[in-house]
């Protein structure tokens, strides 16, 4: 019989109690992963990481600013000059919003690619859809703290989309304010909220955690994983690729960081916020783009006037998401066995690329006619071609395991 | 195949001719002129800021500029970070007065200004920089090398981009013409002539130098950690390269029998 430690007779001790060392196991070492993930499936876990950094910098932020209309500019500079490190923590910051968005638009899409939204993981892909929402709402009040004048008119328009809403629109939007104008009020709640909805957001990935151990990760053939064959244990297994993903993700992130932190930024947000001097352009952070292309393509329909009518186009785009698992009537989950799908998909991308990029020129011209034809499309791609391609489309025929589509690769590779 | 294009076809036509009717005219935006492109000594990984440089900028700064713009957010203790000795940012300094108070019988004093003091502003508020400059508000310097697209190109640009209005362009009254300034007519008048200043160092003030100068001043003070933030990167960056390949290895190492 061999010798037990006392350490190890302490965590027994403690877990036949509270069996969260054995949870941790189940979650983090034992899990059993399909062996085929290829390198998009690292996006998940680097989504978790830009979490943690956004959380811990934000923090320390919290305690050097001032949330108050007079103060909150000059508090932010005293960050960059006075606090030790201030500007790396708040570069970090800023920059890791960006990340944060790029990071998880990678990893909304290789669901798409990958079907992983379809049955059985329906609430899983819900609750990533919640965390998206909540992250925008985070990133749209943390972007006001700061009090430069795109903060404030940032505010001022995305409030204003209230307003839209027919009758209650205008008491909606001043109770938003607290006041009759983005004021004190507005930049103190949103500071509150903002340092509020992050830890929802850790509530949300511990739901989506939840709903991903209950069936296993989806896979690149998009096959249920049947039996050992199929996976190896999470432990060291993924472990070691998520920390070569997180590794290289922060060489990106810390290269934006030292040498381009404004890179990402608009330059508007360095004049202290003026609400007597509208800028020329107000454009929110790249990640809102393709948005709020949606939102101004939109013209007068019928009696909806186009601000309604593009405030239910931004949202709808979002909210479409939720029955995507409906909308989707093929019963293939991957892409790979999915010839037509596959042309969709990339075409879909294309789409929301040159939405982003129409979201930051003036609606005016072509950037306009080209902003509603994305728009169109992107609604066409989920509303008509989603189902339709489902019915008609004949699908690739699927290996019969996991196992045997990596095994039948291999010996491919072997006799090229 | 064939029909999804087709299809897609239909569609993006059907789109098109519906947002055409709709919206016809594209309104071509002027495009304001490029600027003229320096090489700056904090320029590019390895970069700092030219220490002569920003002293020499700090001079046309405080001869100049500082008649009409403030620099709220650098403190004279600042200037230490660019060479000055304790003696020197004392002088500098204590040629300014500010304000102070209450003092022990309760009166508002002005008395010399200290290292920990902020740039002397020009102006009591706003209100009164605007009724000295004909309704224009000069804008405060500290960030003005972020809060402009460009950056320090586009200082050099404006301050040495003065010249005769073209005869196709009005200017209104008070306003003079500059093509890098949005719009193409600004507030301030031409600053620089050349030997505005004459310089410690000897170098020959022309209004080029004068303007890469204080550009370089300014882009010290809005971002006054450049220096170390691009020393501290090049570690952490490299670190990182380091630490990615051991990770690869034992990737690869653990996954060669999965494989």
């Amino acid at each position: 019989m061999s010798e037990i430690s006392t350490g190890k007779r302490i965590i027994q001790w403690f877990d036949y109690r509270l069996p969260i060392f054995t949870f941790m196991h189940h979650s983090l070492v034992d899990y059993p992963a399909p062996k085929n993930l290829n390198y998009w499936w690292n996006f998940g876990s680097l989504a978790g990481i830009i979490l943690v950094i956004q959380i811990v910098s934000g923090i320390v932020l919290a305690m050097h600013y001032t949330p108050h209309v007079d103060y909150a500019f000059s508090s932010v500079e005293s960050i960059m000059r006075d606090v030790n490190y201030g500007w790396l923590i708040r570069y970090l910051h800023a920059n890791g919003a960006s990340a944060f968005f790029a990071v998880v638009y990678i990893h909304v899409f290789r669901g798409l690619y990958f079907g992983s939204y379809k049955a059985p993981r329906e609430v899983l892909w819900w609750m990533g859809l919640i965390i998206l929402l909540i992250m925008m709402a985070t990133a749209f009040m943390g972007y006001v703290l700061p009090w430069g004048q795109m903060s404030f008119w940032a505010a001022t328009v995305i409030t204003n989309l209230f307003s839209a809403i027919p009758l209650v629109g205008e008491s909606i939007t001043t109770w938003l304010w607290g006041g009759f104008a983005v004021g004190n009020a507005t930049l103190n709640r949103f500071y509150s909220l903002h340092y509020l909805l992050p830890f929802v957001l850790v509530g949300v990935v511990f739901l989506h955690l939840w709903a991903l151990h209950r069936f296993g990760s989806n896979n690149p053939t998009g096959l249920d994983t049947k039996g050992p064959k199929d996976t190896v244990p999470f432990h060291p297994y993924y472990t070691v690729k998520d920390l070569f993903g997180i590794s290289v993700f922060l060489l990106i992130l810390l290269a934006f960081v030292f040498y381009a932190p404004n890179y990402l930024g608009h330059p508007d947000n360095y004049i202290k916020a003026n609400p007597l001097v509208t800028p020329a352009h107000i454009v929110p952070e790249w990640y809102f783009l393709p948005f709020y292309a949606i939102l101004r393509a939109v013209p007068d329909i019928w009696f909806v006037e186009a601000k309604l009518a593009g405030v239910i186009a931004m949202f709808s785009a979002i909210l479409l998401l939720f029955v995507l698992p409906w909308l989707d009537t093929s019963s293939v989950r991957s892409a790979r066995y999915r010839p037509w799908y596959k042309q969709i998909f990339w075409f879909l991308v294309i789409d929301v690329i040159v939405l982003g990029v129409a979201g930051a020129k003036p609606p005016e011209g072509m950037w306009l006619i080209l902003g509603r034809v994305a728009t169109a499309y992107y609604f066409v791609h989920f509303l008509i071609l989603m189902p339709i391609v489902g019915r008609l489309e004949p699908t690739r025929p699927l290996p019969a395991s996991i196992d045997e589509s990596v095994l039948g690769k291999k010996e491919k590779g072997a006799s090229e | 195949m064939i029909y999804i294009r087709r299809l897609l076809a239909t569609v993006v036509i059907c789109v098109f001719s519906i947002s055409v009717t709709d919206c016809g005219k594209a309104i071509a935006a002027s495009d304001p002129i490029p600027l003229i492109k320096q090489q700056w000594s904090f320029d590019g990984i390895f970069g700092e800021f030219d220490k002569q440089s920003v002293q020499r900028g700090l001079q046309v700064y405080l001869e100049i500029c500082a008649s009409c713009h403030g620099l709220e957010y650098v403190a004279y203790r600042n200037l230490s970070e660019v060479g000055y000795t304790e003696e020197q940012i004392k002088a500098v300094a204590s040629q300014y007065e500010v304000e102070d108070g209450p003092n022990s019988d309760g009166e508002i004093f002005t008395r010399t200004a200290r290292p920990a003091d902020y740039f002397n502003n020009p102006y009591a508020n706003d209100m009164e920089a605007k009724l000295m400059n004909n309704g224009a508000l000069p804008p405060d310097l500290s960030l003005i090398y972020k809060a402009r697209p460009g950056g320090a190109d586009y200082l050099y640009s404006l301050l040495t981009g003065y010249e005769e209005e073209p005869e196709n362009h009005e200017v209104a009254d008070g306003l003079y013409y500059n093509p890098y300034f949005p719009g193409g007519a600004v507030a301030m008048p031409q600053p620089l002539y050349g030997d505005d200043v004459e310089y410690a160092d000897g170098t020959d003030a022309t209004i080029a130098q004068q303007a890469h100068d204080v550009a370089t001043f300014l882009a010290w003070a809005a971002e006054p950690n450049l220096d170390s933030r691009k020393k501290l990167g090049i570690k952490v960056l490299l670190f990182l390269i380091v630490l990615s390949g051991l990770l690869y290895a034992s990737k690869t190492k653990v996954w060669r029998e999965v494989h």
